[in-house]
């Protein structure tokens, strides 16, 4: 049996790389991931020294990324800001599946007044920009990233709850759902045993968008001063200081920003291609 | 000069052979049946002419029409083809027209592409096209969409718009297998009185013998991609020459082997001992939707005042139309939904109103088979895990030995290997999936078994197995049957007694050979008519063919 199922796994990593956007997607991210994990054990420099002499320099062989208002070198920044970046994103895409996919499962399976409720707060959730709410959590709780992961993790509940909803409505009315009952399962059971092994597709094409959303919220969010609190570098603060030297050192804001639209990129190429692997109707057609 | 001929044809898709060197003739205004199993390559075979073949489809042969080489026509040629000397009418009525068009537009637009006619004219020829077809504009005004049709009407205007043109050859991609009895007696009706009309010729694609036969004016047998008899269809399958065709008929014709269980035990006993089985006035009622928000929804009535009794190791049909509500009977019974008023009792307890807990013991003995093999297993499982599903139900959680040793018990009695324990539904054929399915239901050894519609998405030989299985285990285990079919040969070979329901009512009960002989009511009458039944089909077409 475990041999049948290394031999299908293996099947699917085959089929998966020869997927192009899959492939693609999954080396950016792979790359972004690995500086983040580098940076805890190696930098080129210490994010912390400050060194006044070296103060924005262009790019060359020393700092390959220059070096910013007060010498510090930005390649070793960007590496350490990944770091930020990732835990954020990823601890808030945990939150909103965390809370929003029992929620959506269980408006699902009981129905009724239970299901009305919970999707007409969802709904109230989902009216605000989620960046608004943002900042007005971080500004009654104070900025930090705690309180910049419990604020966009908040409003990754809806979407959650919303896809799992969707897609636990879908499976209910199968034949297989019926036989499970005829087994006298009870809804929590059948939504563990049936349900969710069949709406996991789903949410995890929905979980990566979410994390490159996450990604631009955080920096964003930093951006505004109220993510990451310095002297932890962050990719949304860099742009902030870079912007006011733009004309001077372009350098500045072009890492960060790069660094921002790489991951965003890579994220979304993986969620857009396992949305097509995932789905047998579009599967056999690339 | 044949209409259309078809001469070692040959088609590949991907590296696989599907069709290997098909020959057939269709003359106009013949209706040729082309008849085999799934698998067999008949929808490939029409999907080939029309040359709406998938990606990656090596086609070979020649395809004669018109005096035109199909293979070789380039799409140009084709699209001018396709829809206005060739029409196509598929199964599946309720994909086959376009959910945002109206049924006006859709019939006028194949009319003014092809003849290049202005609007009003279209709509003008549409309208009487649509009327031809039993659609009379009166009453359903070409600005009608597809979703305010039932099934039977949609079916219709595909018809309307594969026939709009006076096509010379018209393919009827098993027409009538998504619709109920009495519905594809009228279509059926339809299309014949279409070809004579217009002397058409038709390639009458069908799984089922029976409808073949009374259609088809000569049949072509299918096996495999492979020709495997073609001739008059009274001659073909009444002289029987290939081994295939007698296989096919008589899988058709089958009737499970039961030996009559001694009755005197069960009348006797049944005085003292309540009923399996009791429903008593049961209704269930819908929702509808409602007129304004202020009032109150109208109710749709599914089931209307339903009451029978079942004795234990019997097996009743409850047989009806479409939307009659028999699977809305069914799954009151089984308690998966609440009945609006009435109640149902299992051995005499009350199973309706009772909560989970309190059904378990009911369940227990209660299974259910579910009508499509492919829907009714969660594809993420093993049949291990799957057939032992109902386990769950008894008191005592059976051990890891024991657990196996049911499964595999189960398996061996549907006729299945324990080895395919570790195997996911995907690996298995629509038969071998029933049989899990079965195996599923008669795991914790019930004592009734709600069958919906278990044998209608089968093949016939695959069938007759399968219906062989449940006469097999009633027989065996004493398990008694519901039988929800709409099909009345299903009905004929495995039950003692039939129920006919009709709009949400049972109009009829009795013997199943006395009703399905002689039936009273006009529901149970209208239905035994339009029941293809491959004996009388056979006799009629000897007469008329000699």
């Amino acid at each position: 049996m475990s041999e049948t199922a290394t031999h299908r796994e293996r099947g699917f990593l085959r089929e998966a790389f020869a997927n192009r956007s899959f492939a693609t997607g999954t080396i950016i991210t792979t790359l972004i991931v690995a500086m983040a994990l580098l940076s805890f054990f190696w930098t080129p420099y210490d994010v912390t020294k400050l060194v006044v002499a070296d103060r924005m320099l262009p790019p060359s062989w020393d700092h390959i990324l220059g070096t910013d208002q007060f010498g510090r070198d930005v390649l070793s920044m960007i590496m350490v800001g990944a770091r930020n970046s990732i835990a954020v994103a990823l601890v808030a895409v945990g939150i909103g599946m965390g809370i929003g996919v029992p929620l959506g499962c269980w408006a699902a399976a009981k129905g009724g007044y239970i299901d009305d409720a919970l999707m007409r707060a969802n709904d109230v959730v989902f009216a605000f920009p989620a960046l608004l709410s943002a900042i007005m959590i971080t500004a009654v709780f104070g900025p930090g990233a705690i309180n910049a992961i419990i604020a966009i993790g908040i409003f990754n509940i809806p979407v959650f709850a919303r896809v799992a909803r969707a897609g636990a409505l879908s499976i209910r009315p199968r034949e297989f759902v019926l036989a499970a009952r005829a087994a006298g399962k009870g809804p929590m059971l059948i939504t563990i045993e049936h349900i969710l092994p069949n709406i996991t597709t789903l949410l995890l094409v929905q979980g990566t968008i979410q994390f490159a959303l996450g990604i631009l919220a955080e920096a964003s969010l930093s951006y505004l001063g109220l993510g990451a609190q310095p002297p932890m570098p962050s990719w949304g603060r860099m742009l902030f200081d870079a912007q006011t030297r733009m004309v001077v050192a372009p350098h500045l804001a072009i890492a960060p920003g790069m660094a921002i639209v790489f991951t965003v990129l890579g994220l979304n190429l993986i969620g857009d291609g396992l949305a097509d692997l995932l789905d047998p109707k579009l599967r056999r057609r690339r | 000069m044949s209409l259309l001929e078809i001469e070692n044809l040959k088609l590949d898709i991907g590296g696989t052979p599907i069709l290997k060197g098909i020959e057939l003739k269709i003359e106009a205004g013949e209706i040729m049946g082309l008849v085999g199993e799934s698998g067999s390559g008949k929808s490939m075979t029409a999907l080939s002419v029309m040359r709406l073949l998938p990606e990656f489809a090596a086609l070979s042969g020649r395809i004669g029409f018109n005096g035109l080489d199909l293979v070789k026509a380039s799409e140009e040629d084709m699209c001018a083809l396709r829809g206005d000397d060739i029409g196509m009418v598929f199964q599946e009525p309720m994909t086959a027209l376009n959910p945002l068009k109206t049924i006006g537009e859709q019939v006028a637009e194949g009319i003014r592409l092809h003849t290049g006619a202005n609007r009003t004219d279209a709509e003008g020829q549409a309208r009487v096209m649509l009327q031809r077809v039993g659609l009379p504009p009166e009453k359903f005004a070409l600005s009608r969409y597809p979703h305010e049709l039932s099934g039977g009407q949609r079916q219709r205007v595909v018809i309307a718009i594969a026939c709009a043109l006076k096509p010379k050859l018209l393919i009827a991609d098993e027409p009538t297998t998504a619709l109920d009895v009495v519905l594809q007696a009228q279509i059926l009706d339809l299309l014949r009185e279409l070809v004579n009309e217009n002397r058409m010729g038709m390639l009458l694609i069908s799984h089922d013998l029976a409808v073949a036969t009374e259609m088809a004016d000569r049949i072509t047998i299918l096996r495999g991609g492979e020709v495997m008899e073609t001739g008059d269809t009274a001659q073909t399958l009444s002289a029987q020459v290939r081994p295939y065709t007698r296989q096919l008929t008589q899988a058709s014709l089958h009737v499970p082997e039961r030996h009559k269980r001694v009755s005197a035990t069960t009348s006797s006993s049944n005085e003292s001992k309540p009923p399996l089985l009791s429903v008593k006035n049961v209704t269930k009622d819908y929702p509808g939707r409602r007129a304004s928000l202020f009032e109150k929804p109208q109710t749709f009535r599914a089931v209307d005042n339903v009451s029978f009794t079942l004795g234990e190791g019997r097996s009743v049909a409850l047989v009806g139309r479409s939307g009659c509500g028999k699977s809305t009977l069914a799954r009151v019974i089984l308690a998966l939904e609440k009945s609006t008023s009435g109640s149902v009792a299992f051995r005499g307890e009350v199973v309706t109103g009772r909560d989970e807990a309190a059904l378990r013991s009911a369940r227990r003995d209660m299974q259910v088979v579910f009508q499509d093999p492919y829907g009714s297993f969660n594809p993420r499982r093993t049949v291990e895990w799957l057939v032992a599903e109902p386990l769950h139900l008894l008191d005592k959680k059976p051990g890891k030995a024991e657990r196996r040793e049911l499964i595999e018990h189960a398996l061996h009695e549907v006729g299945l290997q324990p080895s395919d324990m570790h195997k996911y539904p995907h690996e298995f054929s629509g038969g071998q999936r029933q049989r899990i399915s079965i195996a599923r239901a008669i795991i914790t050894r019930p004592k009734l078994v709600v069958a919906d519609e278990p044998v209608s998405a089968l093949d016939v030989s695959i069938r007759a197995q399968i219906l062989d299985l449940f006469a097999h285990l009633n027989q065996k285990l004493g398990v008694a049957y519901i039988f929800i079919t709409h099909d009345l040969t299903v009905a004929r070979a495995i039950t003692d007694e039939v129920m006919v329901m009709h709009e949400g009512r049972i109009v009829e009960t009795g013997k199943t050979e006395e009703v399905l002989s002689h039936p009273q009511s006009d529901a149970a009458r209208m239905l035994v008519e339009a029941a293809p039944d491959l004996h009388l089909a056979l006799a009629k077409k000897m007469q008329e063919q000699g």
